[in-house]
């Protein structure tokens, strides 16, 4: 591909998508890494406080392949995830404010109250959501790209699954249908090395990896390394060009790795890792730390500056927080909002025979 | 008027469609090259080609998904399944993502798609291809579900269910597909197309004396033992069609209630939570004065489907069994 035609192809600063990049918008990235970083790190915070019900999946530690999947999208590139959902919604665009209101279940939420973290949608921003069951949106992403090419439309659709959701018979039904019918989707398989605690060697059957299995699909693979910015945008280019021009499909499997448990709630977190796994980690492959090196080696950002952006983060994060408290629950007469299309407008359909049996 | 077997008129809903909306599209399993397993999509992959009308392999979580995210994006699927009993291996698409996600976006999106196909037992092919879920879908807030007993009221109601930005689980017979019926033409329709709403019920036969309400094959079944009450027991039994499951008519069910004080509910459903359970409960609620006997339901009987021909017939309702039920009340 052309993007990757460097004299070093693993040299992926220099790849075209990269080499492009002017200062700001390598700062730019910096900058949405942080922002859920700290928009997450105070999410568990509060979550720990018993402000938020239900499930909390952070996406801390693979915070750049969302900033750096999204910032590849052109006005018919779509993203779809599961439900470790917050860092692709911030990524596309979506306000602290209204998912943080979600979080806490105010009516000022991104789903007014009705999805809590793991069912995030920014339609408008191309964003999908936010799916709650282990590969249910595989299928959906194919539709999405179904979608762009009956339009007629130079586009693909992201569709991001955790390792765990690959042996979901829902994906391999997805890669065959993307496989059969030319679907311009990319499957983002994010491997944090484990399917909530199972470790992928006890999870899955597998020879090298788990992105070859598109194999037996006739889909194009490719392994990535999650903590390399550069890396992730170079060798998605691909992917995005594969899906724009061919009309193709592509598997990328990008090893990436999270701080914490499979949710807040992941009492065994620390049981099935080592804490020097998990120092380890954050000291030598950590996403942000790892850019914010690299963009200060460039000279593109002082550490001074780069403080300063983490600052504004932490401080619209904690902004978030306040606007979140402030908001107001949903109430009773919310609960029925939002089923039908065709009764929420109040259309002639909406309006004929009873929709509600309470 | 002229009269059309039921699968030609859900085929010329389909035509129709496609020539309004090329938005529309129809998916499944042979429906395109084959013609469609039971026939219903015949000479429409010919007329529109491989962009409308659409072959998917056997792999229903799959197609079926696709075709939520494509409806999501502003399509207008309507995908077949060959059997409605298929639905089960598509469930997760069907009940958490088409029903539930304009829920939890709290509103910003809605997935305009039709899901159909036959739904119903009495062709003896065993307890796995035999079910009836409309109670099952119908129980699921975000769905609707349609089941209709004529060649009239299977082509309007498909059309309103492809135009409907709701996702419309639409359930059909095998055995009624080879029904006549009148299908007015367009030209002499005042509107010029038949469109039915959803959520309105038929009164398909007048009577006094008690109401037999029912969806699906039901109805002809009720109309049967109607006519051989009247002949052989001199009861005037009222047919109530309830069309739509969700949304319910239940004025109509309400005003036939109060007019003969009997109601009888047919349906092949399993007796457990069916159709009939919660029209009978609306019925005790909201007409207990009226009522001079116990709502009554004929139901299968209450096992998996049976496989050998005779006792199947059994198993199903019939007139035998709505006569017996109405001469005890």
């Amino acid at each position: 591909m052309a993007t990757t035609e460097t004299a070093d192809p693993t040299n992926f600063a220099a790849a075209p998508v990269n080499a492009e990049l002017n200062a700001e918008q390598k700062i730019e990235m910096l900058s949405e890494m942080m922002r859920i970083r700290r928009f997450e790190q105070a999410a568990l915070k509060y979550y720990n406080a018993g402000k938020m019900g239900g499930f909390l999946h952070l996406y801390i530690g693979q915070e750049a392949v969302a900033v750096g999947a999204v910032s590849l999208m052109g006005e018919n590139d779509h993203v779809i995830t599961a439900y470790r959902d917050h860092g692709h919604a911030l990524a596309v665009g979506m306000g602290m404010d209204e998912c943080m209101a979600e979080l806490y279940g105010k009516i000022t939420g991104c789903s007014q109250g009705k999805g809590g973290s793991m069912h995030f949608f920014a339609p408008d921003k191309n964003y999908w959501g936010g799916h709650g069951i282990v590969a249910g949106q595989t299928p959906l992403g194919a539709g999405l790209a179904f979608a762009l090419k009956y339009k007629g439309l130079e586009g693909c659709a992201m569709c991001f699954l955790g390792d765990g959701a690959v042996n979901q018979g829902a994906y391999h039904e997805a890669l065959n249908l993307a496989g059969l019918w030319d679907l311009p989707v990319i499957y983002v398989i994010e491997n944090n090395g484990y399917s909530m605690g199972t470790s992928q060697k006890r999870s899955s059957a597998f020879k090298n990896c788990l992105a070859e299995r598109a194999d037996g699909y006739d889909i194009v693979w490719d392994l990535i390394d999650g903590h390399d910015l550069y890396e992730v945008r170079a060798k998605l280019q691909n992917a995005v060009e594969r899906a724009h021009k061919e009309s193709r499909p592509t598997v990328v499997e990008i090893a990436t790795y999270r701080y914490y448990g499979h949710s807040v709630a992941d009492a065994n977190a620390k049981k099935y890792r080592t804490p020097e796994e998990i120092e380890n980690y954050k000291n030598n492959f950590d996403p942000i730390n790892l850019w914010r090196k690299r963009l200060v080696e460039e000279g593109v950002v002082s550490e001074e500056k780069a403080d300063e952006l983490d600052k504004a983060a932490k401080a619209e994060a904690d902004a978030s927080v306040k606007f979140a408290e402030e908001s107001d629950f949903p109430t009773e007469e919310d609960i029925t909002k939002h089923v039908y299309w065709e009764v929420d407008n109040g259309t002639d359909a909406g309006n004929t025979g009873k929709h509600f049996f309470h | 008027m002229r009269t059309l077997p039921y699968r030609h008129a859900l085929r010329e809903a389909f035509d129709e469609e496609l020539e309004r909306d090329p938005n529309v599209y129809l998916m499944g399993e042979e429906v395109a090259e084959y013609n469609g397993a039971y026939k219903v999509t015949e000479g429409l992959w010919k007329k529109w080609g491989d962009k409308r009308i659409i072959d998917a392999p056997i792999s229903e979580a799959g197609f079926i998904g696709l075709g939520i995210g494509s409806s999501m994006m502003g399509l207008r699927p309507v995908m077949e399944l060959m059997f409605f009993s298929f639905a089960y291996v598509a469930m997760d698409q069907m009940m958490n993502n088409a029903a539930t996600c304009r829920y939890m976006s709290g509103g910003l999106l809605n997935c305009p798609i039709v899901i159909r196909g036959p739904a119903n037992g009495g062709t003896n092919v065993g307890a796995t291809h035999s079910h009836c879920p409309e109670n099952i879908f119908g129980n699921m807030p975000g769905l609707k579900v349609v089941s209709p007993a004529t060649a009239y009221d299977a082509k309007g109601l498909m059309k309103t269910a492809i135009r409907d930005n709701d996702p419309v689980y639409f359930m059909e017979n095998t055995l009624l597909y080879g029904i006549e019926g009148e299908v007015p033409e367009n030209a002499d329709l005042p509107d010029g197309e038949l469109i039915i709403p959803l959520g309105v019920a038929d009164v398909k036969r007048e009577g006094t004396d008690v109401s037999l309400i029912a969806h699906g094959r039901c109805v002809l079944t009720a109309l049967e033992a109607a006519e051989q009450l009247e002949a052989e027991h001199n009861i005037n039994a009222e047919v109530v069609d309830i069309r739509s499951v969700r949304p319910l008519d239940e004025e109509t069910i309400l005003n036939s209630v109060k007019k003969t004080n009997r109601a009888v509910y047919i349906e092949e459903n399993k007796p457990f939570c069916g159709v009939g359970a919660q029209v009978a409960s609306t019925i005790q609620e909201k007409a207990f004065d009226y009522l001079d006997a116990p709502v009554m339901r004929v139901t299968s009987i209450d096992a998996p489907a049976f496989y050998s021909p005779p006792v199947e017939k059994m198993q199903l309702p019939h007139s035998a069994m709505i006569i017996e039920k109405v001469l005890a009340m």
